[in-house]
Formats: structure tokens, C-alpha cells, sequence
């Protein structure tokens, strides 16, 4: 397929600006270089970006069950309020006093999910869930800060967290200390018990954990970390498992981040935008990134607290991502939210007893919202490995589940339906996933070589890397 | 696993060799094969200062990073270049494709010989 | 059923007796019982109906005034935003897609990023570009770790910067330990007297706004030049419809180019989503955070697209990750790619000259009116009057809203007044008037 650049002729184009009404300006110094931009008439245009859409797999095509990344159905509804003009319209600098439908939006759903996590004020400003990490780790160096305890400078992290957890934690000046997750999957308490200590900052987890379950000593947890001086942090990838049920708040946690994106259904665009909730407790309050909305009254105004870390974006956040989870939030309410989530784990059980026959569970027990399949074996029996099975998935328009990861199970497969598929479809792609386990031994080759049926196949990362083609690069 | 003899090894894969009192670092088969495809290696400079047991760069394939670790102590006396356009003979070569060489070697680190470390990656392995 | 769950009761008794659990509860068992919320719940209403949520949120909509006119900028502009933008980014492939990690199934999104990438390294002048960031303040702060060095700790900032961006840098230099220091402004400017004194062997960085928060464009060609002096590495943040009239980035001497790409096809929309974008040398490409999209063969030697780079990032490198950046603005990317498709170079250019002459006009015709321009550097779309008083001031922004017109930011003892192409001359002529009614 053509890149746009290859497409169109000089002097094409699209009317789109009338003349200039006012005598014309030139600077004294313009622009010499050359700006090489396509030249392409609006119906190419379409034609190109609509080809290109054909070649992209979404929620709305079929089963999207990527471990840790909550591919749910995304309301349409949703996507109405996100483009009323009264929302898409605003300046973000416009007096509140004409602003106060958008600060009612910011403020409604502050609350609202401050009673979902179980914490005392929400912000909204971080535009991604790694962004939250950032902020919500951010307050806990601002309240040892204030305090004047320089000495807390290490941050525990599990080793099978999430990426962004070490790297938020290095990226905020603290020391990542790894602790070794137990047999079980979950945070081994002695090794917990002799990594903290008066330099422990805090300590970042998410329950339920990246392998699907949910930690049971997390009170213990929290009290070791409390005890010690720190704090927690609750990192919500996984929320989409006990919103409703549970709150992070309940479980020990001094702050939180949540994907809007992820529990609270707000399209995931490719990659972005997303949103990145931030929560926490009232004594963290006054360290939160400003502004926060507030209201007296009956009007809503911002408030700045008094010893921020300061902003983490312009403005207020992602706004009009707010607006769409917002919507959602008021649409499911107060039992749809726990339905979501008891749908959600009972998605998640309902396939791995299907597949626990033929594949190898990483944790053969009640799982939450999402289970790991490792394929070890498989691979040592018939050299297909998860990567294989993956690709083979492909060939029945199928997206695969989270490849490798989390790091602590070998041959990984993380698989997460969400509340929002059927029986049916769990039931067709089980019995895809037993076809591909068979056709593993029967014909491994096949899968060597899979994807066979997609618009291109495997592509040749080491040579990408090696020999970095960036940009396209006009003649 | 090829694990030349006249060689020295550092628990963490790197190999030493004396030329005088000129320190040669690389990496082993081992590491290579580890790695994958190698893609690119940050390489450090000419003059820079290397501590035993410290990272004097790392090497990028396309799903993992691992840092090299010094095996010695001094000042890099020359850095192969070449590793810069070429990082893929890393993994055709290792032992042929040295990192650094340290001229004057000020510390070395507790350094196993061939059979020590054939053990070694047995145990890893 | 409101909350999106095809089951019925009689599949979920089904699927329970499968799993082996008496109801949903019992699937909870592991977790310790004094935690669950009980019946009473969570202390929210319950859930609405689409009907009654369509109108529930319309009415918070209708509670906010849309400006037919908007004067005001301050990093955030609202521009002409063509049909085709919209039609391309409302489908639902690209709405509820995911990062692109299965490369085969998403090439639309990688070529789509791809394009963005070249387009950006075009409008800039720079070899490469990531796939976007947060937004031009958290890309202009993620420049510094990419600059700094065992020698180099200090960043640098002009006082000229949007004062939202230079907070949100200082949030990250909080976080990274980093001293931030403001070169302070002098008439609107960057003081370059200030800048060559200031700046010393451990500087890693200096960042200059084009044009600056005020809207004059500064000389970066010769602060490019004192900054690299010190061996410090020149950092700009720019509008991108300016970049289609102004001299590139590259050849100010630029070591890095960021901004906030809202201007290119996204709605003001209350502050977010917008977009922001990285570029950079060859040299210091491995230095970019964030995704990066390159273009590869497959096994059939077929071309297609691919993320890489990737050991630069937080999944491969953890806590040695210079950044922890996990996503991009994907959608807004693409918003922008087709922006740039439909306007072209012609329509970057004619956008950016209607920008300029507009501006300029209605700068001329406030001076009519009685006002005072504080700063005589020549400006892009934005400049800056005088009011004597900040009752002056509610005097005027009020006397305009009342017709429908949103005037310009307030700053320090003025007006920031912003002109785009949406704004037609019988409009400016209007603004104009009610500001002299009123001076």
C-alpha cells in the first residue's frame, strides 16, 4: 500500500480558507526550506485513510482479550457527548463562570470516583495511566519531602509489575528495589519484611496482580509498608476486576492511578488518548497537582492546593476523555459498575476452566478479571511457542491475548475478555485456541510461519532496529 | 556453547584477555545467544574511567537491554568503533568482536577460567 | 444490561456451575471478607438509562457558553478544522483499536503514525520524530533527561515559555532532582545578555517558546548560537502552523523540537486531548522517549511498519527507562496527519498568512482605538496591549463577552490577543469598536 506522500500531483488540493479579508502581512524573515506535504485532492485523501482503516484490527471488529489492557466494548453514547460543541468548543482559559457545565463534568466524576477507589479527591490531569503512575508516586516524594525525611529513597516495586511502575519510580529520583514474587504469583511477605526499612519511600503494587489474582495478605501488605514509614500506591491497570466489589482505598492504599481507557471504557485510539485518574487520601490532598475543581454552592471553581507538585500537563487534563467516561460511569451507576466487574471475572473463570484441559494454566486457582496460560510445555514438546500460537490466531481474525508478559511467567499468554463479550464468542474462540494448540502438533510449521492470511506478515524487527527507516523521504 | 580456553570470564558473561597489560573485554557466546539479534550497543569513549563490577555501556537487541559489565578497573585506551555500524557481529563473532581494551588495569574483579565458567553456565542455563 | 454485559441469568448460572461457584460473590473468596462493600454499596446513584444520560450531560454541555468569537490563545488555539478530519477519526478501527504491538493486524495505525512522523520532521526540519507525546508542556519536559550528563545537570527555561509549560517542567525537575533555572525576559524577549552570563559548564540544556508565550518571535538563530557556546543543547517549542512561514528549527539550530500539535486539526475542547511532538538529530534519536514507528520488509519483502526502537523503553529497560512514557496521543496524531494531508503546504502556508495579516490588522486597529502595544518585535498571531488597571481590563474582556466575543488572555498589567483565520475582518472590526467604546 501506498504512503500518502506516494499518492496525488502537484496542484491538487482542497479549497478549504477563503481569501484574506485584510491586507496581507509578510514577516521579514519567511521560511526557505521546502515543505514537502502530500498534495492530494479530498476524494484521495478519503480513499487513502480509509484503506488504511482496513487494515486495522479494533474492539469493534471482534474479541480483543489483551491481559492487563481492558479492551471493553466502547459505548457510542459515549462518543455523542465527547463531540457536543457545548464541550469541544470550550477554551480551557474562558472564565469559569461561562465554563461551569465543563467544571460540573470534572467535579461529578471526581466524586464519583473518588467513592470507586475509596479516596478523598480525584484529579483528572495526567493524559495516561503511565502519567498517573508518575503523579501518584510524585505525592509520596512530596509528603516525605515535607515532612523532611530525606532518607526514604527507594521505592519496592514486585518484579512482576508492569514497566512503568520501575520507571516511574526512576524517573521520580528513587532507587527501584525488586522484591521475588512467591510460588503463588503474589508478594512473598518475608521478602516484603526485609526490603523496607527508614528508607522506604513506598511501595507500588496492583491488586488484583498482573497474574490474575488477587493478592489476599494485601492488608498485611499495606500494614508492613505503613509500619515502616511508607506509603502505597495502588496502581488500577486492573481495577476492571473489583470496582464496585472492593476499593483500593479499603485495601491500604494512600493513592491510585486509573485508565479511563481501560475501567471506564473510553476508546483506546490506537494507543491514545486516554486519561490517566489520579486519586488519594485526604492528608495527600494538599500535595495534589493543580488545579482542583471544587464547588460551593452549587458553583464550581479551582483551587489550588497549597503545597502541589505542581502541574503534570496544561490546563485540566484530557477533558473530553473525561466527558466520555463520565457518561459511562452515569450510565452503569452504582450496580452497573459492580456488575461489570463480577461479568468481568466471571468471563475471565468461565474460559479458563474451558481451556484448562488442554492448555497449562500459570495459576490453576480462581482467577480475577484476567488468567496467564504459559506454554512451556508446548514449546518443549513441539517447538511452537507462544509467539507462534499468537501469530496462528491471526489467521482467524483473531486478536491475540498479551504476549510475554508479566516476566515472571515463562511462554506467557494473558488472556482478559472483558464484561462485554458473550458466552458465544468465548465458547468459538476456545474451541479456536483448542484447534491451534492441535494444529501445534500436528503442524508446527504452519505456525512457524503464521500469520498467513494478513495483509502482511512477520516483519523483520532486528532489521528495523538495525537499519532505522523513521520517516519517508521525498526525492 | 563455545568457551575458548585461554580466556578468563566474568560471571556475568563478559570475557577478559592479557595483551600485555592491556585489558580486552567482550562479551561470551553465552551472552550473545541470550541477547538475540543484537541491534545496537552504547558504546562509551576513549578516556573514560571503568570500575570492576560497573556497566561501561549496554548492548540493545530487539526485545531485551543488557548492560556490560567491567570486569576491570583503568582507563579505555580504545573502544571498537567498528561495533557501531556493525553490532550484529556481536553475535557472529564474540569472540572475535572486543568492546574496549583498558590500559592501565588498576583492579580486576574475581575472574573464573574456561572450565569455571562452562560450570557456571550450566548452573544459568 | 446497562452496563454493557450480554450475559443472561440463565448463562451465568451455566457458566457459574462450569467454574464450580455458587453465585459472583463466591468467585470473590480470596478476598478477605471484612473488605467487600456490602449490599448499601457504593455511595453513588444508580445507573440511568441512555436516554436519560444523553440528556443528564447535554444539559451540562448547554451549561457552558460557546464564544462565536474567540481572541484569545495563550496555548490553545482554535483553528478551521476541515470535515475530513473528523470523518477519518470518528471510525471506529481507529477509535477502538489498541497500540499497535501485533504489527500484522494494525498496519493502518503504524502506517498512519509513520506519516505523522515524516510530516512532523518536515514541518520542523528534523530527521525523526516520535509517535507523539501527552502535550507540548510534558514533551518541552522530557527534552532534559535527553540532554543531560554526568557533567551536564542544569536545565535552562526563558522566562518567555507559557508559564503552564515552565511549571510542568518544574514538576519533572522536582521529580528528577534537576536544578531548573529561568533565564529571565527583558521587553518581551529572552534577555541574551542574561542567557550568555547564565549559562556555564554544566548547563545541559536551554529551552526557547517561537514564537514565545507573549507572541514575539525571538532571534533563536543567535540564542541557538550562545547556547551551543556553552555546549549546551538548543531545545525550541513551536506552533506548528508558524512553522510553515517561519525558518525551520533545523536551521535556527535546534537540537530538539517540541510543541503542542492541537493547532493541526483538534478542538480547544476545555484543555485536552491535544498533542504533543518530538524531533531530533539522527545523533540523538536513541535518545527520544516514547513510541517510534519505523518502516521495515516482512518475510514476503513485502514493506510494512513496525514500533521500534523499542529498547529505549520502560517495558524492555524498566527502571533504566529515561522515560516511562507507555502510549502516545495516537488519535490526535492521526487527527493531525489528516489535517496536514488536506491543507497541504499551500493550505499550511495560506492558514499561517491569514493568521499573520489578521493579527496584525487587529493590532493596528486596537492602536486606533486607543491602545497601547507593550512590545515592538514583530509577532506571529498573538501580541500583547496595555490596560492600566485590572478594572480596565474587566471593563473590556466583559464589554465583549456580552457580544458574544471572547477577548484576549490576561497577563501581567495586559492582553494577550490571539488571531486566527477563523476570525473575519467585519468581526476585528467589531472587537475594535466596543474596545474603544469602552477604553
Amino acid at each position: 500500500m501506498k504512503l500518502i506522500f506516494e499518492l496525488g500531483a502537484e496542484g491538487r488540493g482542497m479549497t478549504l480558507m477563503p481569501e484574506c479579508d485584510v491586507p496581507e502581512y509578510t514577516l521579514p524573515e519567511e521560511r526557505t526550506a521546502p515543505l514537502h506535504l502530500p498534495h492530494v485532492s479530498e476524494n484521495e485523501l478519503t480513499r487513502h485513510y480509509t484503506a488504511l482503516c482496513k487494515r486495522i484490527h479494533g474492539v469493534n471488529d471482534g474479541f480483543y482479550p489483551l491481559g492487563s489492557c481492558t479492551m471493553k466494548y466502547n459505548p457510542k453514547i459515549d462518543e455523542d457527548m465527547a463531540a457536543l460543541p457545548g464541550f469541544t468548543q470550550l477554551h480551557p482559559l474562558q472564565p469559569a463562570e461561562t465554563a461551569q457545565g465543563a467544571l460540573e463534568v470534572l467535579h461529578t466524576l471526581g466524586s464519583e470516583l473518588g467513592e470507586v477507589f475509596g479516596m478523598d479527591a480525584v484529579t483528572f490531569q495526567p493524559a495516561a495511566g503511565a502519567h498517573g503512575e508518575f503523579t501518584g508516586v510524585l505525592l509520596i516524594k512530596a509528603y516525605h519531602t515535607d515532612r523532611g525525611d530525606f532518607n526514604r529513597t527507594k521505592i519496592i516495586v514486585p518484579d512482576s509489575a508492569h514497566g512503568t511502575n520501575p520507571a516511574t519510580a526512576a524517573m521520580c529520583g528513587f532507587q527501584v528495589v525488586n522484591i521475588p514474587s512467591g510460588a503463588d504469583g503474589c508478594v512473598d511477605l518475608d521478602a516484603l519484611r526485609a526490603a523496607v526499612g527508614p528508607d522506604t519511600a513506598g511501595l507500588m503494587l496492583t491488586n488484583p496482580n498482573t497474574v490474575g489474582i488477587f493478592d489476599k495478605n494485601i492488608l498485611e501488605i499495606t500494614k508492613i509498608v505503613h509500619d515502616a514509614g511508607g506509603l502505597c500506591y495502588y496502581d488500577g491497570a486492573n481495577l476492571n476486576a473489583v470496582m464496585g466489589v472492593v476499593r483500593p482505598g479499603d485495601m491500604g492504599f494512600d493513592c491510585i492511578h486509573s485508565n479511563l481507557h481501560k475501567t471506564f471504557a473510553t476508546p483506546h485510539g490506537g494507543g491514545g488518548p486516554g486519561a490517566g485518574a489520579v486519586g488519594c487520601k485526604e492528608f495527600l490532598k494538599k500535595y495534589m497537582p493543580g488545579p482542583l475543581v471544587v464547588e460551593n454552592d452549587g458553583k464550581y471553581g479551582f483551587e489550588y492546593p497549597e503545597k502541589s507538585i505542581g502541574r503534570v500537563k496544561m490546563f485540566y487534563g484530557n477533558f473530553d476523555v473525561v466527558v466520555r467516561a463520565l457518561t459511562y460511569v452515569l450510565t452503569l451507576g452504582k450496580s452497573g459498575i459492580r456488575e461489570a466487574a463480577m461479568n468481568a471475572v466471571l468471563n475471565a473463570n468461565y474460559m479458563r476452566v474451558k481451556l484448562k484441559d488442554t492448555f497449562t494454566m500459570a495459576y490453576d486457582e480462581i482467577c480475577m478479571h484476567e488468567f496467564v496460560m504459559s506454554l512451556v510445555d508446548l514449546h518443549k514438546e513441539t517447538g511452537v511457542s507462544a509467539l507462534d500460537l499468537a501469530k496462528g490466531m491471526l489467521d482467524f481474525g483473531l486478536h491475540p491475548p498479551t504476549m510475554y508478559f508479566p516476566l515472571i511467567v515463562h511462554e506467557a499468554l494473558m488472556v482478559e475478555p472483558c464484561e462485554t463479550e458473550s458466552k458465544e464468542t468465548m465458547d468459538e474462540v476456545c474451541e479456536i485456541y483448542r484447534k491451534l494448540f492441535e494444529l501445534a502438533h500436528t503442524d508446527p510449521e504452519a505456525l512457524h510461519t503464521a500469520p498467513h492470511d494478513t495483509p502482511v506478515r512477520r516483519l523483520d524487527e532486528v532489521g528495523a532496529a538495525r537499519n532505522t527507516i523513521l520517516r519517508y523521504t521525498f526525492a | 556453547m563455545n568457551i575458548p580456553a585461554e580466556l578468563k570470564y566474568s560471571k556475568s558473561h563478559e570475557w577478559v584477555k592479557m595483551d600485555g597489560d592491556v585489558a580486552v573485554i567482550g562479551i561470551s557466546d553465552f551472552a550473545q545467544d541470550a541477547l538475540g539479534d543484537v541491534v545496537f550497543i552504547n558504546l562509551p569513549a576513549e578516556g573514560d574511567e571503568v570500575t570492576a563490577g560497573e556497566a561501561l555501556g549496554d548492548v540493545e537487541s530487539v526485545k531485551a537491554v543488557s548492560d556490560v559489565i567491567c570486569p576491570v578497573s583503568g582507563t579505555i585506551c580504545e573502544v571498537n568503533e567498528a561495533l557501531a555500524d556493525a553490532p550484529e557481529t556481536l553475535n557472529s563473532d564474540p569472540y572475535g568482536a572486543w568492546i574496549i581494551k583498558v590500559s592501565p588495569v588498576t583492579d580486576t574483579e574475581e575472574l573464573l577460567d574456561a572450565a569455571a565458567y562452562e560450570a557456571h553456565c550450566a548452573q544459568e542455563g | 444490561m446497562g452496563s454493557y454485559v450480554p450475559t443472561t441469568a440463565a448463562e451465568r448460572e451455566e457458566m457459574l456451575a462450569a467454574i464450580g461457584v455458587k453465585d459472583l460473590e463466591g468467585l470473590y473468596r480470596s478476598v478477605p471478607q471484612e473488605m467487600l462493600l456490602k449490599d448499601g454499596g457504593l455511595n453513588i446513584p444508580e445507573g440511568l438509562s441512555e436516554l436519560e444520560v444523553r440528556e443528564a450531560v447535554t444539559a451540562m454541555a448547554e451549561k457552558n457558553r460557546v464564544f462565536k468569537t474567540v481572541l484569545r490563545g495563550a496555548g490553545a488555539y482554535r483553528h478551521f478544522i476541515p470535515s475530513v478530519v473528523k470523518s477519518v477519526t470518528s471510525r471506529e478501527e481507529l477509535l477502538t483499536c489498541y497500540t499497535p504491538y501485533q504489527a500484522e493486524i494494525s498496519q493502518g495505525v503504524l502506517q498512519g503514525t509513520f506519516e505523522f512522523q515524516t510530516m512532523i520532521c518536515e514541518l520542523t526540519g528534523m530527521d525523526v520524530s516520535n509517535a507523539s507525546h501527552y502535550d507540548g508542556a510534558t514533551a518541552a519536559a522530557e527534552t532534559i533527561p535527553m540532554c543531560k550528563d554526568r557533567k551536564r545537570t542544569k536545565a535552562y527555561v526563558s522566562a518567555c515559555a507559557h508559564p503552564q509549560t515552565i511549571e510542568v517542567m518544574k514538576t519533572y525537575c522536582f521529580a528528577s532532582n534537576t536544578e531548573l533555572i529561568v533565564v529571565p525576559a527583558k521587553d518581551g524577549k529572552t534577555d541574551m545578555d542574561a542567557l550568555r552570563d547564565m549559562l556555564g559548564a554544566d548547563a545541559a540544556c536551554f529551552y526557547l517558546q517561537q514564537p514565545n508565550y507573549l507572541g514575539q518571535l525571538e532571534d533563536a538563530k543567535a540564542i541557538g548560537e550562545i547556547v551551543h557556546a556553552a555546549g549546551a543543547k538548543f531545545v525550541m517549542g513551536v506552533n506548528p502552523i508558524a512553522c510553515a512561514i517561519l525558518p525551520t528549527p533545523r536551521e535556527e539550530g535546534a537540537d530538539i523540537v517540541v510543541g503542542d500539535g492541537q493547532p493541526l486539526g483538534l478542538d480547544t475542547a476545555f484543555g485536552g486531548p491535544y498533542l504533543g511532538f518530538m524531533a531530533t538529530t539522527n545523533a540523538m534519536t536513541r535518545k527520544l522517549p516514547g513510541r517510534i514507528v519505523g518502516q521495515t520488509k516482512d518475510v514476503d519483502g513485502r514493506t510494512g511498519y513496525v514500533l521500534t526502537l523499542s529498547a529505549r523503553e520502560q517495558h524492555i529497560r524498566r527502571e533504566k527507562a529515561s522515560s516511562n512514557i507507555c502510549s502516545n496521543q495516537a488519535l490526535c496524531a492521526f487527527a493531525a496527519g489528516v489535517y496536514m494531508a488536506a491543507m497541504g503546504e499551500q493550505g499550511m502556508k495560506q492558514c499561517a498568512r491569514l493568521c499573520t495579516s489578521k493579527a496584525h490588522y487587529f493590532a493596528a486597529e486596537l492602536e486606533k482605538a486607543g491602545c497601547t502595544i507593550r512590545y515592538k518585535g514583530e509577532f506571529f498571531h498573538e501580541f500583547v496591549t496595555e490596560v492600566e488597571c485590572p478594572n480596565c481590563r474587566k471593563k473590556i474582556l466583559d464589554a465583549l463577552e456580552a457580544e458574544g466575543i471572547l477577548g484576549g488572555a490576561e497577563v501581567d498589567g495586559g492582553i494577550l490577543w490571539c488571531v486566527t483565520e477563523l476570525v473575519s475582518k467585519a468581526q476585528l472590526d467589531r472587537a475594535a469598536a466596543i474596545v474603544k467604546e469602552v477604553q
